[in-house]
Formats: structure tokens, sequence, C-alpha cells
């Protein structure tokens, strides 16, 4: 009896953070529309319009950071191209909110989208084709990109491709994104990407209502992402991982196959990354090339290490806080923008490896707990791989 | 000219020469007398244009085109004005007969007797003719107007009428060719002359000149002579020799243009490949020796373009104008400096501290990147600052076949060259030298050796970083200065770096020059982006097959890369 209370409080699904989860829900999921509906306009309390979408991109960046710190800080991967991932979800919505457009368009074109009409294309390209109906493309929102890693993550990892030259080669691949992209005979807009959009589920997505149902399903989909990338962590699964993130090489010694441990969470990863797309770029309006940018992958990885590599709250909150201060900083001072993210990357390496919750943590705050692995690449353990 | 030397001397030259100078120039008159005599004389000899006007001002194109020939032929200074009138609608026909060129328009008009030179007035303009012209003439009016030139005393004009009478091949054109290449003296021209002669025989000539043309025409690259050729192959009745004779130059021309396509394509892509391998060579020492990925290592480019910039500005600021060809020697060296202490800086303040944590200093050094690039912005703005090529570096020079070579593109593969000559001398050459290779291939038991292994680290990764600062004079002899110059080529570099194998500098040689090759190989047929695109993929896919690059280090020592 005594043994199993015990691992009740041991087990990773106990009522205290079912607790948790379900509070951090509510206040994510009810402040912002109790403030922005309920709340007189003229109150200091009241949430504008205009901030919802501003909230609902923050989120979209908090999955999108769980889904690196998973591969990331429980696997040891770094990837420098889970942008494209997220950029790949997103022009998979943008496709489905351009159909959507009909003959509202400049150019009322019907069929095609307006860029198309400008390049005087004939017919709709066979990628675009399906892009129509919203469950194609919310099934492709998840299967593009999850498709696109999968591959890269099988060439990548079946030749035991690591450490600082898988991280280069995901960047190759953003970069190889951003650049194709940038073609206007790729079919994706080229340079001005794809905007003016209308509507989605035949909702007018410049309507507050609108923006807020984006707002609560993005809350939603964060939710389940959490629970999904605690359920990977915690599982034997997410053992495995732990361990060949510290030496790999033992744990295929120990007859695992890394190869696919890898490949699962990357592809995983990957699809999280995607829907976190899908769900941004209707929030924001528009999805563009610039958002296959290399500087934005490794922008993602300092969010994760700000909050904390290897915690997946941590990672949730530090993309909500690193963006937060750029849309503070960028507005208030743009200059400094630049020198605080700069200060913030060189801060969190050099003097908080763990990150704002790994931090808390190590001081075992708010209560003690028994010691977790926190994943910094120590110099010893670096040095017993050589 | 001299008459006007003499008198602005006058001022201080003695009596006698003052004297000399008088007779000087009473004989300088003389001459000049002499000269209007003769001037009149041929004035007279122009009377004999006037029945060749008669038919220009006729109704039939035939005898207008037949007077435009008899212009071309006449050799005659001002029949160049009379055909460059008629040409831009300028000729007209009095009631009296005579050819007048008429200038500007209205009250401004100012007529001309095209025959004589002389201003003619007491018609209005109301009353001259048009002589209207159709595209049969014009191309005549052309031929002639080339063959004309092709005597005149300025250089380009001949150059560029010899380059014309290719475009109009005749008997008529092969006589006057004849005639210019005998009195012809430069050499270029020369050639130009005889090849369009050629061309000339190959259209009105005997069997025997036939052959000989074709023979000539068959050792240019000049696609207007394979049209000429092409085209003389399909006129009728080729005499089956002359048929052959063609086709066998055609494909000798063609030949030789594939391999002038292929050497321009190589020269570009080893442009391509020595600025990729100035870019990587500083990488390559830093991640081969220190396993360390400096991400900020473009921004030490980027550092390098803009010492070069303000070395540009000290000595337009504070040097005669004579020397400002040489900022370019002097910005070498501070570049090295500058940012090689920069790259000590940073080794001694962040990355020592992260030795061991690879991904680690990969974000630390990006964010370094992402100050260093807000800095120069704040320092300099942002818009592309502007760096001059030295005179000496300006223009080109043509190879064979077409292609021109420039100067700062040819100078950059030079000094690609003499940095990776002075790095390989370092390294097996120089105790710092062997030191790095030591703590490259074993760290601990360098450090056991004796070898201070930190200030190794320190120096090497200050030699990476000063290598990056001369590239970023090289490059910014060949494209924008701006803060996010470095960001262009990082991503570059590091392919490079992998695609050779880390910690080998032969490696990165080959790297970077295939690189290069691949991308302009790959561009005609796909475009610039698509072709880098498709080098991306290809290395990607390339370090699955060899995920330690193209020359790996083997043994124990690789697997210390992991």
């Amino acid at each position: 009896m005594i043994a199993r209370v015990a691992a009740d409080e041991q087990s990773p699904w106990n009522a205290r953070f079912w607790a948790g989860f379900v509070v951090c829900g509510l206040v994510l999921g009810l402040a912002v529309p109790l403030l922005n509906r309920w709340v007189a306009p003229d109150s200091p309390f009241a949430l504008p319009d205009y901030l919802v979408p501003l909230f609902g991109k923050y989120l979209c960046y908090a999955i999108l950071a769980l889904s690196l710190d998973l591969v990331w800080g429980y696997a040891g991967i770094l990837s420098l191209g889970h942008g494209a991932f997220f950029a790949l979800g997103g022009y998979c919505m943008g496709m489905y909110l351009m159909r959507q457009i009909g003959t509202r368009g400049v150019y009322g074109n019907p069929v095609l989208p307006d860029f198309m009409v400008f390049l005087n294309w004939m017919e709709l390209p066979w990628f675009w084709w399906g892009f129509d109906h919203f469950a194609y493309a919310a099934a492709m929102i998840m299967l593009v990109p999850g498709a696109f890693a999968f591959v890269f993550g099988w060439l990548a990892f079946r030749s035991r491709v690591t450490g600082v030259y898988l991280s280069i080669i995901t960047q190759a691949m953003t970069y190889a994104l951003w650049l194709a992209f940038f073609r206007n005979d790729m079919g994706f807009g080229g340079n001005n990407g794809l905007t003016d959009y209308k509507d989605i589920l035949g909702w007018d997505v410049h309507l507050p209502e609108t923006r807020l149902g984006l707002y609560l399903a993005t809350v939603v989909v964060l939710g389940v992402a959490y629970l999904l990338c605690r359920f990977i962590t915690v599982s034997k699964l997410g053992r495995v991982l732990l361990a060949l993130r510290d030496a790999e090489s033992r744990v295929r010694f120990l007859g695992y196959s890394t190869t696919h441990a890898k490949l699962f969470v990357f592809t995983v990863s990957a699809v999280l990354a995607g829907i976190a797309g899908g769900l941004y770029v209707p929030q924001v309006g528009i999805i563009n090339p610039s958002e296959f940018s290399p500087g934005n992958s490794i922008e993602i990885a300092i969010w994760v290490s700000v909050g904390g590599r290897g915690t997946l709250v941590g990672a949730a909150i530090g993309a909500v806080l690193v963006n937060l201060a750029k849309t503070w900083l960028t507005g208030a001072a743009p200059e400094v923008w630049l020198f605080f993210l700069g200060g913030i990357f060189v801060l969190t390496t050099l003097v908080f490896p763990r990150g704002i919750v790994g931090v808390f943590r190590q001081l075992n705050w708010p209560r003690p707990r028994a010691a977790t692995a926190l994943p910094v690449e120590s110099p010893v353990a670096a040095e017993k791989r050589i | 000219m001299p008459v006007v030397e003499f008198r602005g001397a006058e001022a201080w030259v003695p009596a006698f020469a003052r004297t000399a100078a008088r007779s000087l120039t009473f004989l300088l008159r003389l001459i000049g007398l002499v000269l209007i005599t003769l001037l009149t004389a041929v004035t007279a000899l122009a009377d004999d244009l006037s029945p060749i006007l008669a038919g220009l001002g006729g109704d039939s194109f035939a005898a207008k085109e037949k007077a435009v020939v008899a212009l071309g032929k006449a050799g005659d200074p001002r029949a160049v004005a009379i055909l460059q009138s008629l040409n831009s609608d300028r000729l007209r026909k009095a009631p009296d007969g005579r050819v007048v060129i008429v200038e500007g328009t209205g009250a401004t008009t100012k007529m001309t007797d095209a025959a004589s030179g002389e201003p003619v007035s007491g018609i209005a303009a109301d009353n001259l003719d048009r002589i209207i012209v159709n595209n049969r003439l014009r191309g005549a009016i052309e031929a002639a107007l080339g063959s004309l030139t092709l005597l005149s005393p300025d250089r380009a004009a001949r150059l560029a009428a010899a380059q014309d009478a290719l475009r109009h091949p005749s008997a008529d054109t092969a006589a006057l060719l004849e005639k210019a290449l005998a009195a012809e003296q430069d050499p270029d021209i020369r050639t130009v002359m005889q090849r369009s002669l050629a061309a000339s025989h190959l259209f009105a000539g005997s069997k025997a000149e036939r052959l000989a043309a074709i023979r000539t025409l068959g050792t240019t690259t000049d696609p207007q002579v394979k049209n000429l050729l092409d085209e003389f192959r399909y006129t009728a009745n080729v005499d089956p020799e002359l048929f052959k004779a063609a086709g066998e130059a055609l494909a000798a021309i063609d030949s030789r243009l594939r391999w002038t396509g292929i050497a321009a394509t190589l020269f570009q892509g080893i442009s391509l490949g020595s600025v990729l391998l100035l870019a990587a060579i500083g990488l390559a020492i830093t991640f081969g020796v220190m396993g360390v990925i400096n991400m900020a290592h473009g921004e030490m480019i980027m550092t390098g373009a803009y010492v070069a910039f303000v070395v540009q500005q000290l000595f337009r600021t504070f040097l005669p104008p004579g020397l400002l060809d040489a900022y370019l020697l002097v910005a070498v060296p501070v570049a090295f400096l500058f940012a090689g202490l920069l790259g000590v800086l940073l080794e001694r303040c962040l990355i020592r501290f992260l030795y061991g944590r690879p991904l680690e200093t990969l974000l630390a050094t990006w964010g370094v990147s992402l100050i260093l690039q807000q800095a120069v912005r704040s320092i300099f703005g942002s818009p592309n600052k502007e760096v001059a090529n030295p005179s000496w570096m300006t223009g080109g020079f043509d190879a064979v076949g077409g292609f021109t070579v420039t100067w700062n593109r040819l100078y950059i593969i030079i000094f690609c060259f003499i940095v990776l000559g002075a790095l390989v001398l370092i390294l097996n050459r120089t105790r710092f030298g062997l030191h790095m290779r030591a703590v490259t291939q074993n760290r601990d038991m360098a450090a056991a050796m004796g070898i201070p292994t930190a200030r190794i680290d320190a120096l090497t990764f200050g030699l990476g970083s000063g290598i990056a600062g001369m590239a970023g004079v090289a490059l910014s002899q060949i494209g924008n200065v701006s803060p996010n110059l470095g960001t262009l080529y990082i991503v570059d570099s590091f392919m490079v770096v992998v695609f050779g194998g880390v910690g080998n500098l032969m490696g990165t040689l080959v790297g970077a020059l295939s690189l290069g090759i691949v991308n302009k190989v790959l561009e005609p047929y796909a475009g610039a982006v698509l072709g880098k695109v498709g080098v991306l993929i290809g290395i990607i896919l390339f370090i699955q097959r060899r995920p330690r690059g193209l020359f790996a280090l083997k043994g124990r020592a690789a697997d210390a890369e992991a």
C-alpha cells in the first residue's frame, strides 16, 4: 500500500502534475478571452483586439520551442533547421488560405491565386491540388514537414552524422529552402510569399472572434503538444534518448538502435514544428521565405536555452519571454535588440547553461525533488567521448 | 599647337630665341597657307560628286542605291556627312536639283549644299523635297559608311568599320578592305580586316580565293563568322568541295568555342572557389585545431572589409591622391592584425570557457556575430559602403575567345594562393605551426610534452580570424561592403569545410575549388539560385556517404571529432 502511494508520488503523471497542467491551461485559455471580451474596453486591464494574435504568435513559438527541445534537450540533436519545418507547415496553411480567397482576389480568378495570374500561369500546379479542403491542408501541415524530416533524418542518422556536423547540414537544408522559396518559379509566391487571406473555415480571419478562436486553438494544441512531449520523454524511449544524448556509442553497444530512436523523435518534432507554423500563419496573416532564414532557426535554439534545455516547460517559457522582449525592444529601441539578443546568446551559454527553469531546479525551488540530470555538455563527458 | 607654346614662352626666353620663334611662326603660317590652297583644290575635285548626287535626288530606289554605292567607293571625306544625313532623313532636294543637307528645324534651320559644302540661302525649307530611304537602301548606306570609315584616321572608327564590314560582305567591300589593309599598321585591326576580307571573298571570289577564305575564317571564334559560314553553306549551287571545307571550318569553330566556354567557366569557377577558399581557410583552422564552430567567422570577414573601407577613407583624407592606389596594400596587413586581435580577444574572453561543448560554442559565437553586426551597423550605418578598386585592379584583358579576365578576380585568385602558401609554410616550417599540428593531433599528449596548449589555442584563433580579415579586404574588391556581408559567406564556408574534411588544408582547397567550379558549371543549366540549391543538396547527400568529408582524418584522431 505504502509502496503504491510512493510509486504514485514518483510517477510523472501524478495528481500534482495534472493540477499544475490544468491550472496553466486555464490561465492561458481563460485570461486572454476574459480580458479581451468581458472587461470594459476603457479599463486598464482590458486586452485590445490587436494583442490577441500577438499572444497567439507567442504560443506558436512556444510549440516550436517544445519541438526543438524534444530533439535538442532530450536527444542531443541541435537542429538548426527547425525554422524550415515551421515554415513548411506555414506554407501548407498559407496555400489553404490562398485557395479560400476565391474570386475576392485582385484579379478575381476563382482558382488561381493572384500571384499566379500575375505570372501568367494558366492552371494550378499539381502540388496545389486539394488545398481548397481544410482536412487535406491540415494533413499536409503535418505530413510535409514530417516526411521531409523523415527522409532528411534517415539519411543523416543512418550514416551517423552527429554533433556540429548535423547542425551544419540542417542549417544548409534551411538555407537551400530559403534560396529556393525566393524563386517565383517555385509556385509559392516568391519573395512576397502568401498573404492577403480572407477566410479560415468560413470565418473572416480579420474578425476579433476568429482571432480569439485561433488563439484558443493554439492553447489547446500547445497543451496536447506538451503532453505528447512529456509522454515521449518519460517513456522508455525517452530514457534511451537521454542515454544516447550523453553517450551515443554506449547505447548502441547495449543493443539499442539509436538511428531509429533519433529518427522517430526528429520526425515527431518536425510534425510539431509544422503544426506550430500552421497555427502561426493565419494569426500573423503572412508567410514568406524569410521564415526559412538560417538566423530564425538559430533563434529558436536560444529560446530553448534561455528557458532551460531539457525541461519542456522551460522551452515554452523561454520562447514567450524572449519574444516578449523582442516585441518590446524592437519597438522601443530597435538598435539595441540585436545587442540584447547577442548578449543572451553569450550569457546563457556562458553563465546560465541550464536556463531559467534549470536554475530554479538547481536551487530546489519551488519544492525539493530528486536530482534530475540536466543536459549540459560537460567538458568531462565530452572528453570521455573523445 | 606649337605656335601657342612659343607665344606662351615669349615672356622669359632671351631675345635671340624670340627672333627664332618669330621666323618659325612665319614658317608655320606659310605651311598653313599651302594647306588651305590644297584643301580648296580638293573642294574643286568634289564637284565630281554632283553627278552621283543627281542620282540620289532621283525617284528610283535603284538609282539611289547605285549613288550610295558610288559614294562609298568615292573615298571622299564629305561622302560620310552626306550618307549620314541621308540615313537620318536630313537630306533634301532643292527645286533647282541641288542636294541640300539640313540641320535643325524651324527658324534655326541651317542648309548646306551637299556637293560644295557651302551654305545655301534663299530657299524656303518648305520648298525642299525629302529624299526618301527604304530598308534596302539603309543597308547599302551602312555598308558604304562602313567602308568609308575604314580609312578614317581614328583608330576606334577604323576598328568598328573593319568589324562592321564582316556584316556586309561583298565584292566592293573586298576591294576597299584590300586598299585599307595595305595602309593599315595596327596589328589588331589588320586581323579584323583580314577576317572581313575573307568573308567578302567567300561571297564574291574565285574558288581558290573562297577556299582560302574558308580556311582563314575557320581559325576564328566569332559567332558572326559562324553564322556567315552557315549561310554560305546553304546558298544555292555551292561547290561540294567548298561545302565540305565550310563544314570542317564550322566544326573547328564550334570545338574552339566549346573550349573557350569551358575555359571561361573554369576561370569563373576558380574565381568563386578562391573567394570561398579565402573565406573558409580561417574556419578550417579553428574548426580543425580546436573543434570550435565559430559562427562569428563571417563577421571577422565583414570586419576586414570595413577595415579596407576605413583605410581607404584615411588615405583619401590625409594623403596625396597619387598614393590612393596603395591603400589596399596597407589594408591587408591592418585587416589581418585587427581581425586577428579581435579573434584572440574572443577566444580569451569567451571560447576558452566553452571547450568541449561545441554546440554551445556555436550558439555563443552566433550571439557574438549578432553583436558585431549591430555594432558595425551602429557605427557605419546599414547602407553599403563604397570601396573602390585601385586603378591597377580595375578593368581586365581579353583572353582568347572573347571572354574577359578582370584584374580584380585574377588578383584575388593570386592573393588566395599566396595566403594558402604562406599558411602551409607556417604550419610546416615554424615552431608555432609544429605546435598547432601537435595540438590538432592529440591535445593531451601535446600538453604533456610541454606545449602551451592554451596559448596555441588563442594564437590559432587569432590566425584564423586574421585570415578572415584579409578575406574581407579581398571581398571588398568584388562585392558590396555592408554589415551583413559575413552572413552571405558563412553557410558557404561551412559547406567548404565540411565537404573538404576538417583539419586538412588540402581538403579545404579541393573543397573550395570544386564547389566553386560545380556552382559555375550548374549555373547556365539551372540558374544561379537553383544551381546553388543543387550544390547544397549535393553536399547534404555527400555527407551521408562520407560523414567526415572528402579528406577525413584517419585512425584514432578521426574519432576525436565526434
